[in-house]
């Protein structure tokens, strides 16, 4: 623990530090998928997530195999993909708003048994 | 660099011709071409069918992240005629006065769904195979959604987005961990370097909860019944044969190509996720009142069957893998076509509005009793076979006790496909569905699912041109 705050203030900041964030990020993610009431707030959550795996993509890139890209190359792609996500998920949260006047989940509730 | 070696993933290549064709014909085609554009469209995907059924030797493209093996032809195939029949099915749905308009969006997002699942099934890479997840997901969520007007639809589209790149982003996060613990993501150098350390198999649990949601057993089926019931009919049952058989097909690669050294950990795994799946969906099946929700049980009891072939993990297993693919895409396919004609006209789809079909409709109600015993594996239909050859390649491998309990299963799906039948022949009503006019389109589909259940059964030839190429990874 010491090692880990001394390395911290002499500016080189571990490995594990990168990754606990996005351990915790990921969790919190999967948190707020479930408990949110809005789907807005869901699509966040889902985001955190995706993001989370990202982190772990560099990190791992940078620490562990510099001499090579894969990394790198894979979180551009998923930044691309999220992107995409987004954007489908945005649209069909409108097109809930224009039906039902709301975007909670609660309303959601149709076609259960 | 020499990019002549794109020019051999042919499949690949010609249905983004065929896309791209399509998109610009839709947009600038004159008021009377534009009668033509599904015909074309049937055409045009028929040649691209025809084009790319005959296998070709394997090879790699990009350096190993796209690899071809001939085993890719037949699974491809059998999707490409799997949306072409769906097509056929959905093309009154598409004529009608309100969807005209939107038909250049269908056909576009229904075909760049299937190159995603080409990708997917092509991969050689975890790059690619989630690039290739995506793309056959998200235009998914936008087909669910196609039907702006309707709440179901709406509300369908939304559970099945959010739900799947929940799945996604789990099972990305699960491949972060295997870059981590080895330093890779092609498939060809993680076979060795994949050796049983814990970190891997965590990240082996997470990184397949992606594809067993697309698969939709048990624990990760919460969305099924809902996408299923409230997206359109024909969206409906491209979603439950074609997503759900190129999603098995790459499980079997994956499970085999990359975490052979899990089998272990993963055959338990499967073992628990194929009981709960067949023996949960069949006891929900049982109380469906509406018939999209009870075809939703069956499709998810059906991918328990296809479990059994997968954890078997050999080339008997690979064979009668895209054997049932096969069968499961004529049977499921002749149901839903029926189920959507019905819909489409009369608007019915609760179990009650079947009754006395038969003194109507005998011959609607004649392909849909063929399907059902198809789904329910009685004997001269090719159901049975498919449901035989995946138990024989679980008991290759001496998993006794489950074949025991899917065969117990087998019995309980029994009674609920013949409650459907019992329905339409032998209840009377007073106000039965009225006589329907099928069009061309939906007969020709009809047709060629009702010859696909009766002949691939009857013609061995079938199984052992499959298995020419057994081990297809």
């Amino acid at each position: 623990m010491s090692e880990l705050f001394s390395n911290f203030f002499s500016g080189s900041i571990p490995m594990e530090a990168y990754l606990g964030i996005s351990l915790i990020m990921f969790f919190a993610g999967v948190y707020g998928f479930l408990t949110r009431k809005s789907l807005l707030m869901i699509l966040i959550s889902i985001e955190l997530m995706l993001n989370a795996a990202d982190i772990n993509f560099v990190t791992f890139n940078r620490y562990l195999y510099p001499e090579r890209l894969e990394g790198f190359y894979f979180t551009l792609f998923t930044i691309a993909i999220a992107a995409c996500e987004t954007a489908v998920a945005i649209a069909i949260i409108i097109n809930i708003y224009r039906n039902l006047n709301s975007v909670e989940v609660g309303n959601l509730d149709q076609m259960k048994e | 660099m020499d990019y002549s070696s794109f020019l051999q993933m042919r499949e690949e290549l010609s249905l983004i011709g065929v896309m791209i064709f399509l998109l610009i014909f839709d947009i600038f085609a004159s008021k009377n071409l534009i009668k033509y554009f599904q015909p074309i469209a049937f055409v045009l995907f028929a040649v691209h069918i025809i084009l790319n059924c005959v296998p070709r030797d394997a090879f790699e493209v990009a350096g190993g992240m796209f690899q071809y093996h001939p085993m890719q032809t037949y699974i491809k195939t059998i999707l490409n005629v799997g949306t072409l029949i769906v097509l056929l099915q959905a093309h009154k749905f598409l004529n009608n006065e309100e969807n005209k308009i939107k038909r250049g969006e269908f056909y576009f997002l229904i075909f760049s769904t299937l190159l995603g699942m080409y990708l997917m099934i092509s991969s050689g890479n975890f790059l690619l195979f989630f690039i290739g997840l995506e793309t056959a997901s998200i235009p998914m969520a936008a087909l669910v959604a196609f039907d702006k007007y309707k709440n179901n639809a709406a509300e369908a589209g939304a559970k099945y987005i959010l739900s799947a790149v929940f799945a996604s982003s789990i099972s990305v996060f699960g491949i972060s961990l295997i870059y981590g613990s080895t330093g890779t993501v092609y498939f060809s150098d993680l076979a060795t370097l994949i050796t049983g350390t814990p970190l891997q198999i965590m990240a082996f649990v997470f990184f397949a909860v992606g594809l067993f949601f697309k698969i939709s057993l048990v624990p990760f089926h919460l969305w099924t019944p809902d996408v299923y019931e409230g997206a359109q009919t024909n969206i409906t049952s491209y979603l439950s044969v074609i997503s759900k058989g190129s999603a098995v097909f790459v499980l079997f690669t994956l499970l085999v190509k990359v975490f052979g050294n899990l089998i272990d950990q993963w055959q338990p795994i499967l073992w628990g996720l194929a009981v709960i799946s067949i023996t949960i969906a069949n006891i929900f099946a049982i109380r469906q009142k509406n018939l999209k929700r009870f075809l939703a049980f069956s499709s998810i009891s059906q991918a328990g069957y296809i479990i059994l072939a997968i954890i078997s993990g050999t080339a008997i297993g690979m064979t009668s893998l895209v054997y049932y693919v096969l069968v499961y895409v004529f049977s499921n396919l002749a149901a839903f076509g029926v189920l959507s004609v019905i819909e489409e006209r009369t608007g019915k789809v609760a179990l009650d509005d079947y009754n006395g079909l038969y003194q109507t409709n005998p011959r609607l109600s004649f392909v849909m009793m063929l399907a059902l015993f198809s789904l329910a594996g009685i004997p001269p239909f090719a159901g049975f076979f498919s449901k035989f050859f995946v138990f024989a390649a679980a008991i290759d491998q001496g998993f006794y006790v489950l074949v025991f309990i899917a065969l117990l299963n087998t019995i309980i799906s029994l009674y609920y496909y013949l409650l459907v039948i019992k329905a339409m022949f032998l209840t009377k009503s007073e106000t039965p569905i009225e006589l329907i006019k099928s069009d061309f389109p939906l007969k020709l589909s009809l047709v060629i699912c009702t010859m696909g259940i009766m002949l691939i059964g009857l013609f061995s030839a079938i199984y052992n041109q499959i298995a020419v190429f057994g081990f297809g990874i």
